[in-house]
This record gives structure tokens, sequence and C-alpha cells, in this order.
């Protein structure tokens, strides 16, 4: 098949794949670490202790991918209506809506375990704009 | 043939689409709406096939038997030949911005005369036969048969498009339905479908030289007669040469300036200006044609009459080659001439002899365009002008189809047109330059048979010129194209009487004062000239 | 009735998708399709192009829209009628990215006494930029899920995308005006008489896809969440090749269903219209520069034509020839 103007149509197709493959060479060659999130702090073990299972506000499927939506309504529910209280499905028990006191005092390794997925996601969430982040101490 | 419906009637225009599908509408060919079949003759005369005398409103077309496999292996061979063709059965996505922009849809609201339908009549034959998708889908990919009756609207509606160009402007790629009905035209020459305006003159200038079918001393005879009046105006009698070798420059214009007013006026006018620079130039018996009906059948036969123009120059050892004021005939000299049969290497880049400008942008094909010639003669103040003489018209100017979006010769004109007239309005700018609409009779549609057609198709150009017409007053639509000055008339005459029509060099030559000239009273038609008129009623 | 049977035909995809994504099948969807989806969109691309590229452009035929190069002391239009390669290049640029040509459009109108007029008719070109820059902005955003240590560039579009900061996830504005655009190009499809009519299904089907990816992708957002971090870990370990299993089942129905959609678009893409997107780069009437009176353009298969030749003019007429005082080559 004899092609013409073969060297521009050649160039836009180099050009066509180099889009469209993208993804395929992009990553060779660089380290595929699955995300591990950690919930192992001190906190979280002295829980499991007291009641034979880890167990956050609400099932951890839930949290998995509604987390983000629960904290919003946290926060208009704090700011807005002055409510800190919040009934859990999974417990029976009454929760101060707070990210600082109340999530945080139990996931204080917010590198280990939120940034683990958010960075794997490339997901920036505002929440530390004006939140403080737990300190943490660096192990490397 | 039918009588012409009154203007009011035939504006009445109803855009609603039928209610059955595109598919499901079979043709109807109407009295008026197309031209009498080609004639055995004129088919025999040019070798093309299928030659037989055939009446469109039959039946009985007188196929031959194959036709459909000679129309499917000729679809093949256009496909490998032209990219345009390939990628245009491809690539629409409908969108419908080219269909309002059609001429022929505006003055007829058939759907079909949409350039997208248009282009689909051959499309859905494209799908069916050639793509995957059509053959396992079939209609709901949009696929048809090629039928009889697909075959006649095909026939019906190629013959109902100018080749115009203009919604190749509108389409965001740049679709072009002049190149898909020039190939559906092509096709249908292969089972001898043409029509006998186009196939006549075509074979007329392929024996004789012009699409008149003019014979040289006939041409000889015309331009005597246009002599004679020029000799009464201005009191100058001019000598033009014939066929002269050795001649600088080879001038070449489409041979209906030749023969009926208002074309002969601008022919007149040529003769007047390269008489006044005492131009070494000569015309030509046997390359008497600046058109080409050619293009309006074959590829082939379009470069066959083509042919001639360098022949002549080569023959008659000239320089270069000056082109007279003609829409596509310049689309074909600018696009497709030099690569048919350049290249001219015999010939010199075209440089003035008045002003010692050199052409270079016609520095490979050799030919400019006598427009662009007297612009760079009047930028250079090589003509003494009276714009006054033209003070009793209020002038407007039509950008034709061809040079305007086959070119892109727009201000030379225009700078001209300025130079020698006082009262000038352009019309509405969505009716001019690239977006100028056509008389509605271009591509070889301006026979007598099709009045309803060709009404139809002007009537978007009729409307803009009646906008300035009211508006402005204007009586004079100006042009540089020889199928506009035989078409706008009638057109004019049945939209918009008053406004006259005529070439950009009749009003060079009202406006330009001959050296040695007796006092002018008329203009080139034997109008008194204001200043006459004026005089005249003070004594 | 073409528009409702290209609906149900992208009803019925869906609903393959879900009864597959039930019935266990998630390999298929979810690796297999996907997979023979973008082998298939890359190689039947090229092979359009390379199809199209084997026929030749015998004639220089740009569609001039300004005013030509010729006198010097005349303005030429450098990007409406481009004589060059940058003015080319401009040209094709302002087609691509700008939809230029359809910015031209005008709507015609008939007023009383039959007097024309041609109004200003931008929204088919307003609807049909957004659409295409919005589905680009949004296939860029989905390399998220395609590249660990995901590009600057990337981030940083999607940060533009959702600056205002509405709702949690936050609200990616391409996302409402895609829908919005998609939606508009469907109602003006079937609203507006000329265009229903010249409509096919090939022209329905894309739309309803396209408007059932976007569904459902925003469905997957903002409603009926999906856990991402497995899709992440399934579409990066397809795009090594090494297939991880053991994701699939984590991953929701909706997933699938918006995965087997864009693997029918992919699967669709050469055999469509929608081979507009290489198509435009090689339109003829766009591409070329009208230089064609000082560059010759070369047709490879020009051949030798039979003219009519001087000779046998002369020889026709040769009598009336002299008779007219003309002069010949024979006497």
């Amino acid at each position: 098949m004899k092609l013409y103007d073969g060297g521009k149509i050649f160039i836009g197709l180099i050009i066509f794949v180099a889009f469209a493959a993208f993804p395929f060479y992009f990553n060779v060659g660089k380290v595929n670490a699955k995300p591990e999130p950690k919930t192992d702090t001190p906190a979280i073990q002295e829980w499991e202790k007291q009641n034979g299972k880890k167990q956050c506000v609400e099932s951890k499927e839930f949290m998995r991918t509604e987390h983000m939506q629960l904290l919003n309504n946290w926060r208009d529910s704090v700011v807005r209506d002055g409510n800190r209280g919040y009934m859990s499905d999974a417990h029976t028990k009454r929760f101060n809506m707070s990210l600082q006191n109340e999530c945080m005092r139990c996931h204080s390794n917010k590198k280990k375990f939120c940034d683990e997925c958010h960075n794997y996601m490339a997901v920036k969430p505002y929440c530390f704009d004006c939140h403080i982040a737990p300190k943490e101490e660096e192990k490397s | 043939m039918a009588k012409l419906p009154k203007p009011e009637e035939l504006a009445k225009v109803d855009y609603t689409p039928p209610k059955t599908s595109w598919m499901d509408t079979p043709v109807v060919i109407k009295e008026g709406m197309f031209c009498h079949g080609a004639k055995t003759k004129s088919l025999q005369t040019l070798g093309f096939p299928n030659a037989r005398d055939w009446r469109p409103m039959d039946a009985d077309w007188k196929l031959p038997e194959n036709w459909k496999e000679i129309l499917l292996n000729g679809i093949a061979d256009r496909l490998k030949k032209y990219r345009s063709f390939q990628l245009f059965m491809d690539i629409c996505v409908r969108c419908g911005a080219c269909a309002d922009k059609c001429h022929f849809f505006i003055g007829t609201g058939d759907p079909k005369n949409m350039p997208v339908l248009r282009a689909e009549l051959i499309r859905s034959v494209y799908r069916k036969e050639f793509t995957l998708a059509g053959k396992i889908f079939g209609k709901m990919a949009g696929a048809r048969e090629l039928t009889l009756d697909v075959l006649k609207e095909w026939w019906y509606y190629f013959f109902q498009c100018t080749e115009c160009r203009r919604c190749s402007v509108f389409c965001p790629y740049g679709i072009d339905q002049a190149e898909i009905t020039i190939i559906g035209r092509e096709l249908l020459n292969e089972l001898g479908l043409n029509i006998d305006w186009i196939a006549g003159p075509a074979s007329a200038c392929y024996m004789k030289g012009n699409h008149l079918g003019l014979e040289p001393h006939t041409i000889v005879g015309n331009l005597e007669y246009m002599l004679d009046d020029i000799e009464t105006i201005t009191g100058k009698r001019i000598k033009p040469t014939f066929n002269r070798k050795g001649a600088e420059i080879l001038f070449v214009t489409p041979s209906g300036d030749l023969f009926a007013d208002p074309g002969t006026y601008t022919a007149m006018g040529y003769l007047m200006l390269f008489e006044e620079l005492g131009l070494d130039y000569t015309w030509s018996t046997y390359a008497s044609e600046g058109g080409n009906f050619g293009f309006f059948t074959t590829n082939e036969l379009a470069k066959r009459l083509n042919s001639k123009i360098y022949n002549e120059a080569k023959r008659l050892g000239v320089k270069w080659i000056l082109g007279g004021e003609c829409g596509h005939m310049w689309r074909v000299l600018s696009q497709y001439m030099d690569t048919w049969n350049g290249p001219a290497d015999f010939l010199e880049v075209p440089k003035s002899p008045i002003t010692g400008t050199v052409f270079d942008h016609a520095k490979s094909m050799k030919m400019i365009h006598v427009a662009e010639f007297t612009a760079d003669l009047i930028k250079n103040n090589k003509l003494k002008l009276d714009p006054k003489r033209n003070d009793h018209l209020t002038v407007t100017w039509h950008d034709s189809c061809n040079t305007a979006r086959g070119m892109g010769l727009l201000e030379e004109p225009r700078y001209v047109l300025k130079s020698v007239v006082n009262n000038f309005h352009e019309m509405p700018e969505d009716t001019i330059r690239e977006k100028t609409f056509c008389c509605g009779s271009g591509s070889g549609l301006n026979a007598s048979e099709d009045m309803d057609l060709r009404m139809k198709g002007g009537f978007p150009r009729a409307n803009a010129v009646k906008f300035v017409h009211e508006h402005h007053g204007v009586n004079m639509l100006a042009n540089v194209c020889a199928i506009d000055r035989a078409s706008l008339k009638p057109l004019m005459d049945y939209w918009v009487p008053g406004v006259g029509v005529c070439g950009l060099h009749e009003l060079v030559a009202n406006a330009l004062v001959m050296t040695g000239e007796k006092e002018r009273t008329t203009d080139l038609r034997g109008e008194p000239l204001p200043s006459a008129q004026a005089k005249e009623e003070k004594a | 009735m073409r528009a409702l049977i290209s609906l149900v035909a992208v009803l019925l995809l869906v609903a393959v998708a879900y009864g597959m994504a039930e019935a266990n099948m998630r390999f298929l969807l979810g690796v297999v399709i996907p997979y023979a989806a973008v082998a298939v969109f890359i190689f039947g691309m090229i092979a359009r192009v390379l199809k199209w590229g084997s026929s030749p452009v015998p004639f220089r035929i740009p569609t001039t829209c300004g005013q030509q190069k010729s006198l010097p002391w005349i303005k030429q239009s450098k990007l409406e009628s481009p004589s060059g390669t940058m003015g080319v290049l401009g040209r094709m640029a302002l087609e691509v990215f700008f939809f230029r040509s359809l910015f031209r459009n005008l709507k015609m109108q008939r007023y009383e006494g039959n007097q024309l007029a041609y109004g200003e008719a931008k929204w088919l070109w307003l609807a049909g930029l957004a659409f295409h820059w919005t589905f680009l902005v949004i296939l860029l955003r989905h390399l998220r899920f395609f590249t660990l240590a995901v590009p600057v560039p990337v981030q940083m579009l999607e940060g533009l995308d959702s600056f205002l900061q509405i709702g949690a996830p936050i609200l990616y504005i391409t996302d409402v005006i895609f829908l919005a655009a998609v939606t508009g190009l469907f109602i003006r499809r079937v609203m507006l008489p000329q265009v229903r009519y010249i409509s096919l299904m090939a022209d329905y089907f894309p739309l309803f896809l396209i408007l059932g990816i976007g569904v459902t992708g925003v469905m997957m957002r903002y409603l009926t969440k999906t856990d991402i971090l497995s899709v992440k870990i399934l579409t990066m370990s397809l795009v090594r090749f090494s297939p991880d299993a053991s994701v699939l089942g984590q991953i929701g129905v909706l997933f699938y269903i918006h995965l087997f959609l864009i693997s029918v678009l992919f699967l669709y893409f050469p055999f469509s219209k929608l081979v507009h997107m290489a198509g435009v780069f090689m339109s003829p009437t766009r591409n070329l520069a009208a230089n064609n009176r000082w560059k010759r353009h070369i047709n490879p298969w020009n051949y030798p034509v039979h003219v009519h030749t001087y000779e046998e003019y002369e020889n026709d007429f040769r009598a009336k020839m002299k008779e007219a005082g003309l002069p010949v080559e024979k006497e």
C-alpha cells in the first residue's frame, strides 16, 4: 500500500499513539505500591482490646466510599447548626462530630492512614487547609 | 416547458421536511428544475460512453445493462484516486451547519438540497457497498441499495448543485459538496447521464475552441462589431490581433463575452484598456475559451479542454498569459491547470510591461487575472480615469463563488471598482466575499429550460441585491464572471427589476480617458452620460 | 424513532453489562473487553488513517475564506487563505482547537416581504466546543486512575476543574458542562426539523452512549459511590499487563456499566462518524496552502489525455481562417 504525504501522516499517528498509549508506557519501571493504610495506632489498639474488634463510626465498607460525604455533613452540622452529636448506625454510641478531636483521636497517623490512599489516588482533600494535622514523628 | 411562476409564487417556500424519511421519499423529477439530457452527437464528439438521445422525464433512461457495476466500480476507483472523496464519505457528523447555507435549499426548501443530504445520497450507497457497518446493519447504519430510483435522484440533485463551495466554508471539517458533486457527475457521465447544456458547449469547445462554437471568422466578426461601437463612442478605431506569433501576452477570456450583452461590453472594455496601454498582446481563436464546461463533466475532459491554453501560448511563443473576467475559469486555472498541464516552463513570470510589476504569486502558472493587472495599473497611476462618467450608476459588487472561495480574489476587483465609480455600496456582509451567494446558474445550469431552478437558486443573491437596491438605490450589479453576466440579468429582471448587470472592465472602460478620444456622450451601452445629459438640459 | 431505537440500544448495553457483572463475568467485563476495546480503537484508527493516506490528494483545493496573496499592497488574509506552512498551521489550529468554521455559523431567517436575513447562530459552536473540550479534560483527569505519581499537569487540571469547592467529593465543573452540552446537542438534533430529518441512528447512538458514560460516571462520584481504591488497583494492574482479579469483586456494578459503555465507544469509534477526530486533520480544503499559482502541485496519477490539437483545428478551419485574414501555419 502506497502512502501519500506519508511523513506527515506518520508524525500524526505517532502523536496519536503517544496519547492513546500513555498509561501503558508511563508506568513502566515505576514501583506499583498498593496503598496499605495502617490502623494500628495506640488508640485503635486500645479500642480493639476493649471491644474485641476494630470499629470506626460506621462500617469499614461505608467509610471507604462515603467518609468524605460524612465529614462534609459533619462540618455542615457543626458549623451551620451548632450540632455536634452524631448517632451512628454501626454503634449505639453517640460521637462528637469533630475531625480533630474525634477522627484523629484514633487515626492519629495521618501520613500512614489518610495520605496513604489519598496520595495513591492523587486526591487532595482540603480538610487540613484549616484543621491542624496531628503531630507525627518522621520514621525514616 | 412549464411557465415560470410569478415571483410572489416562487418565493413561497415551505421548509417543513416531508413526513417520510428521505430514503423512503422517492425522487420526483419536476419540470423547470432540470436541463435536457445530453444529445448523442455531443457525447460522441467527446468520446463519452452510452451516447444516445434520452429524456429525463422518460421512465427508461436507456442505460447499459451493467450500469450498477459501472457505478460501483467508478466509486471504488474515485475512492482510491481522491482522498477528499474517501474522507468526505467517512467523516460527516451531520451537524447540519451547512443546511441553510445552500442557495438551492434556501430557494426550494427541498431537504435533499441541503448539502449534507445531497452528500448522503451517495454516502448511503458508499456505506452499503464499501463499509462493514453498512453491510451488517444496513438501513440502521444509514446504508441503502443502489437502485434506479437512487440513480435518478443522484442525477436530479447533482444537477441542482452549482459547485459553489459555500457549504464548505461553514463545515467544521471543510467537507466540500462541490467535490462530491464533481465526482458524482463524473460517475453519471460514465452512463452518458449528462445535460446538453453542458455536453453541448463542452463538445463545441473541444472542436472549435470555445463553448459557443464560434468559428474563427465569427470571432473576428463579432469583435469587429464591438470595434465599430467603440469607434462610435470614442472616435478611435482599434485593431486587435489574432493568433499572432511573437506577441508578449496571450489574452484568454470566456467566449460568452464575445457573444451577447452585457458580456460584450466587458469585452469592449478589455479592447479599449489594452489599446490605451499599447499592450503587445494577441487573442487566440484556438484557445478562445477561458471557461471550462469540461469541469462539469469529468476531470479528464476538463484537462483536455484546458490544455489548449498552454499549448497555444507555446505555439505563439508569448511570454505570459492574461486571463479575463470569469468565475469557474479561475477556479480551474488557479487550482487545476498547472497540475494538469504544467509546468509551463516555456513561459516567463508575468510582468506588467506598463508598471514593471512582477506578479510573483503567479510564477508557476504564468497567468494572471485581469483584475490583478488593472489594480496594479491604477495603483501605479498609469490610467487616466474619470469616474464621473459612471455617475449614473450606483454599483454593488457580486463576488463570484469560484474567484472568492477557490482563489481568494476579493480586494483587487473592489480596488478597481472603487477607482472607477463614485457610488458603491456593499451588499450585507453575510452575502459577500467568502460568504457570497451563487447566481443560481453556475456549473453549467444556466439553460433556459430550468428557469424555475435558476430563479429559486438565485433568490438569496437577488434578495441581497434587493436590499441595497431599496436602501441605497443600487442600479448596477458588477462582477467578474461570464456566467454571472449571462444569468444575473434574467435573475434581476425577475426579482429586482431596475438593476442592471455588468462586468468590471465595462466600468473601467467607461471611466478610462483615452488619448485622442473624442468627447464621449454615451457609455459603452449607448446610454447618455450624466455630463452630456446635464449639458443638453442646459442648452 | 431513530432516536428511540438508539436509546433502547444503549439501555440494552447497560442491561448486558449489569447482567454480566451480576453473573460473575467480571473478568470479561473488567479485563478482557477493555483490552480488546483499546486494541481495536488504536489499531482501528491507525488503519483508518492509513486508508485515507493511501488515496492521494490529486489537486490542491483549499477553500479560500479570505483575500489571496497577490499584490504586495493588498493585505492577504493569512489565516483564512493561508499561503505557507505557518498560515496552514494557524488555520488548522483555529479549526481543531476553536472550531473556526463552525463559529461562522449563521441562521437563515425569512421576514415579511420575503426579506432574507442571516442571524447569529453560535449555539451549535458553543455546545460543540464545550462538549469536546470538557470531554478532553475529563479524559485527561481520568489519568489519575492510570498513573502512579500522577503527573503534575493532571493534578493541576483537576485542581482547576474543582476550584469552586462545592460539595464532597468536590464537584467538577466539566462534569456539569459536559452533561449539559451533550443534552443540548441532543435536544438540538431532535428540535430542529432539518437536523432531525438528516439524523441517522449513527448520530443518536453515540450521543446516548456518551451520555450514558457521563451519567454513570457522575453517579459513581456523587451518588452511589464506588470503591475507587479498588478501581485504581485494577486499572493500574491493567496498564501493567498483569490484571489483578482479586479486586474485581469489591467494585460496584455501576463501575462495570461505566467501563462497558466506554469499551463499546472505543470499539465503535473507528467504524463510525467519530473518525472525524482524525479526519479533521486531513481535510484537503483546510490543510493545504493556497499557493497553487506559484508552487506547482503534483498529481501522482496525472496521465496524458487526448487533446484536439491546433493542427487539427487549423485543418478544420483553414479556409475560413484565411478568408478572415487570420495567420495560418500551413498554406
